[in-house]
C-alpha cells in the first residue's frame, strides 16, 4: 500500500479464476507493489466480483510500459472490430 | 548471543485479541518456551498482508528472546488467502490508521498482560507497517523503541491525504515519544531519499532520539529474500542494527 494509487470502476464481463468462469463486476486499477511480478511496481488490474468473496478475482500485474501497450492494443482490437460488425450489418 | 549448548524451543501460534473498538482479530504470537522474563515486539505488517513472510520475521524475534505478536490488520474485510485479502483492502483504499493504532496498541497490551512480561516493547513494520511504525511511535504510550524499514508516505501533501488517512504521520513528529531507527535503500521511490530527508529534518527539529541509515544500491523491501528487491548486504546488516538496537532499548 506505498503508493495508495488505485481507481477502480464497474464493469461487465466474465473473467476465468482458478477454478471457473465467473461474472466480473468491477476493477480495480492499482499502480503498485506486486505480488508476484518480478518489479518493485506494476500496474495492477484486478477484476473482482465482491459478491462472491475475497477470491473471485483475476489479477495482472503488468510493466507501466506493458500496461500503455496493452492500452493501445485494447483500442485497436476494439476499433477494428466494431468497423467488422458494422460493415457486417 | 546463541550457542550451540543451549536449549532452544519456541511456541508460535494463532490467538485471539480485542483490537481497536473491540474487535476480535486474530494475531500471531510466537514466544520462546522460557519462565524468565520477555521483553516484547510487536510487528505491523506490510501491504501484501498478513502472510508467511511476517510469521517468519515473527518467529525471529522469537528465537532471539522476544515475545512477539504480529495483528492480522485486514481480517475486518473477512478471511481468505493474504494475497486476495491484501488486494481487497487495496481496492477499498487502505485500512484506517486510527484502527491500526487501536489494533497495534491492543497487541503491545496483550503482551503486557501476561506474567513474564518486562514491560518493555518494541515496534516494527516494513513498506505500509514502516509508516505505521512510525505512527505507532508518536501516537501510543508504552512503546521504548521503534524500527521504520522504508515505510512510505511518511511526508504526504495535503492531496494525498484520505478519510483511511487524514494525517501526514510527519506532522506527528513532536509527539515521538521513544528511539527511532530507520531503515532506508537509495534506489526506493517509497520513500524516496529526498522524503527521508524532509523526515530527518523535522527530527531534528524536534531533537528527537533517531537514527537512519540509507543503503546503497538497495530499493524498497531490500530485506525481502523472496523479491528480487533483495540485496544481501544490506539485509544482513540491517538485521545486524535491528537487533542491536531492540537489544539496547528493551533488553538493556
Amino acid at each position: 500500500m506505498c503508493t495508495m494509487v488505485v481507481e477502480s470502476t464497474k464493469i461487465t464481463g466474465s473473467g476465468k479464476g482458478t477454478n471457473s468462469w465467473f461474472p466480473i463486476q468491477e476493477v480495480n486499477v492499482s499502480y503498485d507493489h506486486p505480488f508476484h511480478a518480478p518489479m518493485e511496481y506494476t500496474v495492477n488490474l484486478d477484476f473482482t466480483n465482491e459478491s462472491m468473496g475475497p477470491s473471485a478475482r483475476v489479477v495482472v500485474e503488468l510493466s507501466a510500459r506493458s500496461a500503455e501497450e496493452l492500452i493501445g492494443t485494447i483500442r485497436e482490437a476494439l476499433r477494428r472490430g466494431e468497423k467488422a460488425i458494422a460493415q457486417g450489418k | 548471543m546463541y550457542q550451540t549448548d543451549m536449549y532452544e524451543g519456541m511456541i508460535a501460534e494463532t490467538v485471539s485479541i480485542n483490537g481497536h473498538n473491540g474487535d476480535n482479530i486474530y494475531a500471531y504470537y510466537a514466544r520462546p518456551i522460557t519462565s524468565e522474563p520477555l521483553p516484547g515486539v510487536v510487528l505491523i505488517h506490510h501491504m501484501p498482508g498478513w502472510d508467511e513472510w511476517y510469521r517468519e520475521f515473527t518467529r525471529k524475534f522469537a528465537h532471539h528472546g522476544y515475545a512477539a505478536i504480529s495483528p492480522n490488520l485486514y481480517q475486518r474485510s473477512g478471511h481468505g488467502t493474504p494475497e486476495d485479502m491484501a488486494m481487497k483492502i487495496r481496492s477499498e483504499g487502505g485500512v484506517p490508521d486510527d484502527q491500526v493504532m487501536g489494533d497495534v496498541e491492543a497487541s503491545m497490551k496483550y503482551l503486557n498482560s501476561l506474567p513474564n512480561s518486562t514491560g518493555k516493547f518494541g515496534v516494527i513494520g516494513t513498506c505500509s507497517g514502516g509508516r505505521q511504525t512510525y505512527l505507532a511511535a508518536c501516537r501510543i504510550d508504552g512503546f521504548n523503541a521503534a524500527v521504520d524499514c522504508w515505510g512510505g508516505r511518511v511526508v504526504q501533501a495535503k492531496e494525498e491525504l484520505t478519510p483511511q488517512q487524514p494525517i501526514a504521520p510527519i506532522d506527528y513528529t513532536k509527539d515521538l515519544k521513544c528511539p527511532l531507527l530507520g531503515l532506508f535503500g537509495e534506489e526506493d521511490q517509497s520513500p524516496p531519499p529526498d522524503q527521508v530527508a524532509i523526515h530527518e529534518e523535522e527530527l531534528k527539529k524536534h531533537n528527537k532520539n533517531y537514527e537512519f541509515h540509507m543503503y546503497q544500491n538497495a530499493g524498497h523491501g531490500f530485506m525481502y529474500y523472496d523479491r528480487p528487491m533483495y540485496r544481501q548486504e544490506a539485509a544482513v546488516d540491517a538485521w545486524a542494527k535491528i537487533t542491536e538496537f531492540f537489544d539496547k532499548h528493551l533488553k538493556g
